[in-house]
């Protein structure tokens, strides 16, 4: 344990990147659980008078279409936003993990049909599946996690059964059995433990992808609903007014949005350096 | 080989049908009405039920699925309500337009991501390194519709530099006499190089959207594969006889480097060829993406199944194509296993 | 690979680079380029499903017998009038004696785009196939009592006659829409089939007309390609050679283009966009307001709490109609709101309601109504059409949770919109509508009457207001005629079933060289006055 708190501050202190994206993460986690308490505005607030207005003192990202704060809209978005990443990663975690324990530990039949399954879902054109299931189901918010869990499932399930079938003969397992261990509890008591670390590292790099689908389907209309503050919603409503000069409508959600998503993707590497020991430098 | 590749396709088989049945589930979950949709603004219930019943709509769903496996063995994948034409000739048309963006994009990517990945495997924990992991990771953190909207609006509204953004040819251009219906090879093959100049310019800011969103997954594989490679004995043995560093590094430890890059290429192909719709609705490209989008919104059934399916082969084919590829660029590597 | 994709590489930043087409810039002066946000689906306006995307294919490719006149609007704006109806492919018409029949005279010499002759049997081909093939032309012609083909006769080659059913004033006005297109009979029939007698099938790709423009090329999702007619004889010979309607579904896009000088005339322009266009003078915006096209906001009439009127009338009072106009609308269009009494001084249709924001009166309306801390319900808004409607739903739901009405928003895809519409079980919807004939018994027969038709997406059905509207559509007395308007007008006051917000209007925008554009009722593009100078 002690050496990997020492190897997870090596990874921080020998890659400034690294550090630099953990102090985003915090950030963005301060800005989910403080935003609507720290926003200067209503994010709802409508204003006819100060529509469209550039960033300025007072309103840091300047407003929207219909008068609102763009700064406010924006960190009070912070919180909606991860916990649509976080709850459809934690969906397609919890059941792909499981399906792909199920599918390397248990073979034959099982695997085969959770093979086929996994399969099927790849090939899909999988942002054209989530605007399939989130169209035909409605757009909620609870949709857009479905929708996304479901696309990341097969990932989890692909990796969680590789590593399974690779630790199912190792000589830990073997320990466990030779000690009295029914299968049960070999395969959560052991092998779940075991690939628990991995696993946790596909989480990290599969957020910052949850985040982006679910802008991508605001884009196209298919996301939360109006006037939810939203990233991707955000740019979209600002997409069409880039031409007409007010970039900031969709310039600061996007750059808030790309950040978040760089921060995960960062963390997610660094985090992949700290629990694969393959990769340790 | 052929057998491998018999074998390869029959595993297929089955995800092919569920894809086949999943999509016909899901088109018919859709709340919408298409029958209300085409009947068009002016009609009355009579009207809607008409259109109903030539659409086929009021037979039971068994009946309608069984018609439609019908039709799709008979290679008819029906027709698109909302462009009024066979979902096959369609996409037979727009296929060419999202294979050629997708490749170039790829083809850039690659242009970019292949040294970088090199220069960083070959500084590693160095400030190149990390300024190239943060590059392409931002560009993997952008939307690509984000992207693509401030190339538009730097490139084309503010500097000018590129063409306006519509579609594959500026309007006053013919498209050139179809062979492949790639525009750059087929105005090559005609021998017209003002109209290659024109197509390719239109694919400038798509192509290059989708390739600063690639960067990010080859850059880091061809990072990773080349520093395996280069702690490899046979690499340090080549150092140790003397060898210069560019040699070693591009005719030994490149070439060695590449498969694990080819497979994420792979990867990344098949998830752009569905990823770029939001691309494709951005510069008005008249690809397959961008059919899908519309279809769904209408709930145009036909057309949603077509682009699915189309795509579920396309994923097999290119699959299949990767382990072929792996023979070719490592011929100790037996494809079957 | 590698090599290959430098080379590409090399050849695209040339491309970049290179500005100059001179190719391209041939046949410029006499084409214009035209961007729409999509196109069309079917080129045969009788066919099935045809949307209104493809009407502006039909209407330049195909004849009327007739048209309407032009007339010249207070900002100089060229428009159709309705009141005056004038021959197209007929050279002229005479009523019989008895007012139950009028006989076209068809003008002579005039040919279809494959050189045969334009005769009365195709007129009759024509008609009879819009009253026969069911759906919306059907439907349209019976707006104006054509409903049977032994109504229209061939009286010679060059003379046909149309029989009345009854007598009704919008019989003439319905043979001048879209829908009335007179089509090469002999050509469509050789690619009629038994099961297809129609040839709704072949025509949904080709096109058999006489019409003032050609169809050179349909790419579906791209673009449609229309070359002048030269053999056109039903009217002046068009200026412009070709016609090119581009396909650019990004807005910001469609503007960028424009701006920059790279197409001449852009369809669809959201309000923002003409807004400040029109302020900026970068190039001409032609904004016409659409006779009798309304934003409104509608209640489902037959679920509580909207079945009670005072809620409508508190929700009336509810709405944020200034904030709308100001940054939903910018402006583009006429209010609709306000309007000083209940009582309609005029027949004129639309008038605006005697509505105006105020909190406080929606409330003790509530209260009356017996819900003093109002209620949840939810505003619906067609995705395809959330320009408009999605910010002016946010302002109606910031400004009705004043009142304490909590609502949440619906972005509806547009083909659960139109199924949703039909079922008429949205609580509260923002929707427009507006009819091709501009008579206001016309627009209160679709969007009021208990017939019930899809425009009627508040499912109202008032048998007093029924009697008002039917007493109007066939009243040949002027007095009584407005006595019955004013009736069901001021009913729709009180009753409120749907609020109008304002009166849309149609812009168009033109690059300075553009003149001739003329408004037309089916807010299609018309090519053939359009010079370029």
């Amino acid at each position: 344990m002690n050496e990997t708190l020492r190897h997870v501050r090596h990874v921080l202190t020998e890659n400034p990147v690294t550090l630099g994206a953990a102090g985003l993460f915090v950030f963005f986690v301060l800005a989910a659980l403080l935003g609507p308490s720290l926003a200067p505005y209503d994010p709802f607030a409508s204003d006819a008078a100060r529509a469209l207005q550039p960033p300025s003192l007072r309103h840091w990202f300047g407003t929207d279409a219909l008068g609102r704060d763009i700064f406010s809209r924006v960190l009070v978005a912070t919180r909606l936003d991860m916990a649509i990443a976080v709850s459809s990663v934690i969906l397609a975690f919890a059941f792909g993990t499981l399906a792909g324990l199920a599918a390397g530990f248990l073979g034959g039949a099982t695997d085969q049909a959770i093979g086929r399954l996994v399969d099927t879902i790849m090939a899909f054109p999988l942002f054209v599946l989530a605007m399939g299931i989130v169209a035909a189901l409605g757009n909620t918010v609870t949709n857009i996690v479905l929708a996304t869990a479901i696309i990341n499932f097969p990932l989890y399930v692909r990796v969680a059964r590789a590593e399974t079938a690779q630790r199912k003969s190792a000589g830990f397992i073997e320990a466990a059995r030779l000690s009295g261990d029914g299968e049960t509890a070999i395969l959560f008591g052991q092998l779940l433990p075991n690939i628990l670390p991995i696993m946790m590292v596909q989480a990290s790099l599969t957020m910052g992808y949850a985040i982006l689908n679910a802008a991508g389907l605001s884009f196209i209309g298919l996301g939360v609903r109006p006037p939810t503050p939203e990233w991707g919603i955000m740019v979209a409503e600002g997409a069409g007014l880039m031409i007409s000069g007010e970039w900031w409508v969709a310039l600061f959600p996007g750059l808030v949005l790309m950040l978040a998503v760089f921060c995960f993707n960062l963390l997610g590497d660094a985090l992949r350096d700290i629990v694969d020991p393959r990769r340790r430098s | 080989m052929l057998t491998l590749i018999g074998r390869r396709l029959a595993a297929a088989i089955p995800s092919v049908i569920g894809v086949v049945v999943v999509t016909f589930v899901l088109t018919r979950a859709l709340p919408g009405d298409p029958a209300a949709y085409f009947a068009g603004p002016n009609a009355d219930a009579k009207a809607i039920a008409e259109i109903r019943t030539a659409l086929g709509l009021d037979r039971s769903l068994p009946e309608q699925f069984v018609r439609y496996v019908g039709d799709l063995l008979r290679g008819d994948l029906g027709q698109s309500l909302s462009t009024g034409r066979p979902v096959l000739v369609e996409l037979a048309s727009r296929l060419p337009a999202s294979l050629e963006l997708t490749l170039l994009g790829l083809v850039i990517s690659l242009a970019i991501a292949l040294p970088l990945g090199i220069l960083a495997a070959t500084r590693p924990n160095s400030w190149v390194d990390h300024l190239c992991r943060v590059i392409v990771t931002l560009g993997v953190s952008m939307p690509t519709f984000f992207t693509g909207l401030v190339l538009v609006y730097v490139f084309y509204f503010l500097l000018g530099w590129s063409p306006a953004p519509l579609g594959r040819l500026d309007a006053f251009f013919s498209s050139p006499p179809d062979r492949t219906g790639l525009y750059l090879v087929d105005s090559l093959l005609a021998g017209d190089a003002e109209t290659f100049v024109a197509a390719a310019g239109q694919l400038v800011l798509p192509a290059a959207t989708l390739a600063i969103f690639t960067l990010a997954p080859l850059a880091r594989m061809t990072r990773a594969s080349m520093l395996a490679v280069l702690s490899a004995d046979f690499i340090r043995t080549a150092r140790a006889s003397g060898l210069s560093g560019g040699t070693v590094v591009f005719a030994y430890a490149f070439r060695n480097a590449m498969l694990p890059v080819v497979t994420t290429l792979g990867m990344v192909f098949s998830f752009l060829l569905g990823a770029n719709v939001l691309v494709e609705k951005v510069f008005a490209w008249p690809g397959i993406g961008s059919y899908a989008i519309e279809a769904l919104i209408a709930a145009d059934y036909a057309p949603i199944q077509g682009f699915v399916l189309t795509m579920a082969l396309l994923y097999v084919v290119l699959n299949l194509s990767i382990d072929l590829l792996y023979g070719i660029i490592d011929p100790r590597l037996e494809p079957a296993a | 690979m590698q090599a290959g994709g430098k080379w590409v590489a090399a050849a695209m930043l040339a491309a970049g680079v290179a500005t100059a087409m001179p190719a391209a810039a041939q046949g410029r002066k006499d084409t214009l380029l035209v961007l729409v946000e999509s196109g069309p689906n079917n080129l045969d306006i009788q066919g099935v499903g045809t949307s209104f995307r493809s009407y502006v294919a039909s209407w330049n490719t195909h004849d009327r017998l007739v048209s309407f006149g032009t007339k010249t609007l207070a900002d100089g704006t060229l428009s159709y009038d309705y009141t005056k109806i004038v021959g197209e492919l007929a050279e002229r018409y005479e009523f019989a004696p008895d007012g139950m029949s009028v006989t076209f005279y068809l003008r002579r010499g005039t040919t279809f785009h494959d050189g045969s002759p334009v005769t009365a049997k195709d007129v009759k081909w024509s008609f009879d196939r819009a009253v026969s093939v069911g759906g919306f032309p059907t439907f349209q012609m019976s707006a104006g009592s054509l409903t049977k083909p032994e109504q229209f006769e061939v009286i010679d080659d060059y003379t046909f006659k149309v029989k009345f059913l009854l007598k009704d004033k919008l019989t003439l006005p319905d043979m001048a829409v879209p829908v009335a297109a007179i089509y090469n009979s002999e050509l469509a029939k050789k690619h009629a089939t038994a099961a297809d007698p129609w040839a709704l099938d072949w025509l949904k790709n080709n096109v058999a007309a006489g019409g003032a423009f050609k169809l050179e090329k349909w790419t579906p999702g791209q673009e449609t390609v229309y070359t002048r007619f030269d053999e056109w004889k039903n009217g002046p010979l068009p200026a412009m050679k070709r016609v090119i309607l581009r396909e650019v579904p990004s807005a910001g896009n469609r503007r960028a283009l424009m701006e920059k000088g790279d197409a001449d005339i852009s369809i669809d322009l959201p309000p923002k966009d003409a807004a400040e266009i029109s302020a900026s003078g970068k190039y001409r915006i032609v904004g016409v307001p659409v006779e009798n096209s309304l934003l409104y906001v509608g209640f489902a009439v037959k679920q509580a709490p909207f079945d009670n009127v005072k809620v409508r009338q508190a929700l009336a009072y509810a709405i944020p109609y200034e904030a709308i106009m100001k940054t939903a609308v910018y402006g583009r269009g006429v209010p609709m709101f306000g309007a000083p009494s209940g009582e309609p001084k005029t027949a004129a249709w639309p008038q605006p309601f005697p509505y105006k924001t105020d909190i406080a009166k929606a409330r003790a309306l509530l209260a009356e109504a017996g819900f003093p801390n109002g209620f949840e319900s939810t505003i619906s808004i067609d995705l395809g059409d959330a320009t408009v409607s999605e910010p002016a739903a946010v302002l109606l739901q910031e400004s009705l949770a004043q009142a304490g009405v909590k609502t949440t928003i619906n972005k509806v895809p547009g083909a659960n919109w139109r199924g949703a519409l039909a079922k008429k079980d949205l609580p509260i919807h923002i929707a427009s509508f507006g009819g091709w004939l501009n008579f206001p018994d016309y627009w209160f027969y679709w969007g009021y009457h208990s017939q019930n038709g899809t425009f009627n997406t508040m499912g109202y059905q008032n048998p007093a207001m029924d009697k008002f509207i039917d007493a109007a559509r066939y009243e040949d007395d002027t007095a009584k005629y407005e006595g019955a308007v004013k009736g069901f007008i001021q009913m729709a006051m009180t009753e409120v079933p749907r609020v109008p917000l304002y009166q849309q209007f149609m812009d168009v925008g033109f690059q300075k060289n553009i003149t001739g554009y003329k408004y037309w009722f089916h807010r299609q593009l018309d090519f053939r006055q359009l010079v370029k100078n």
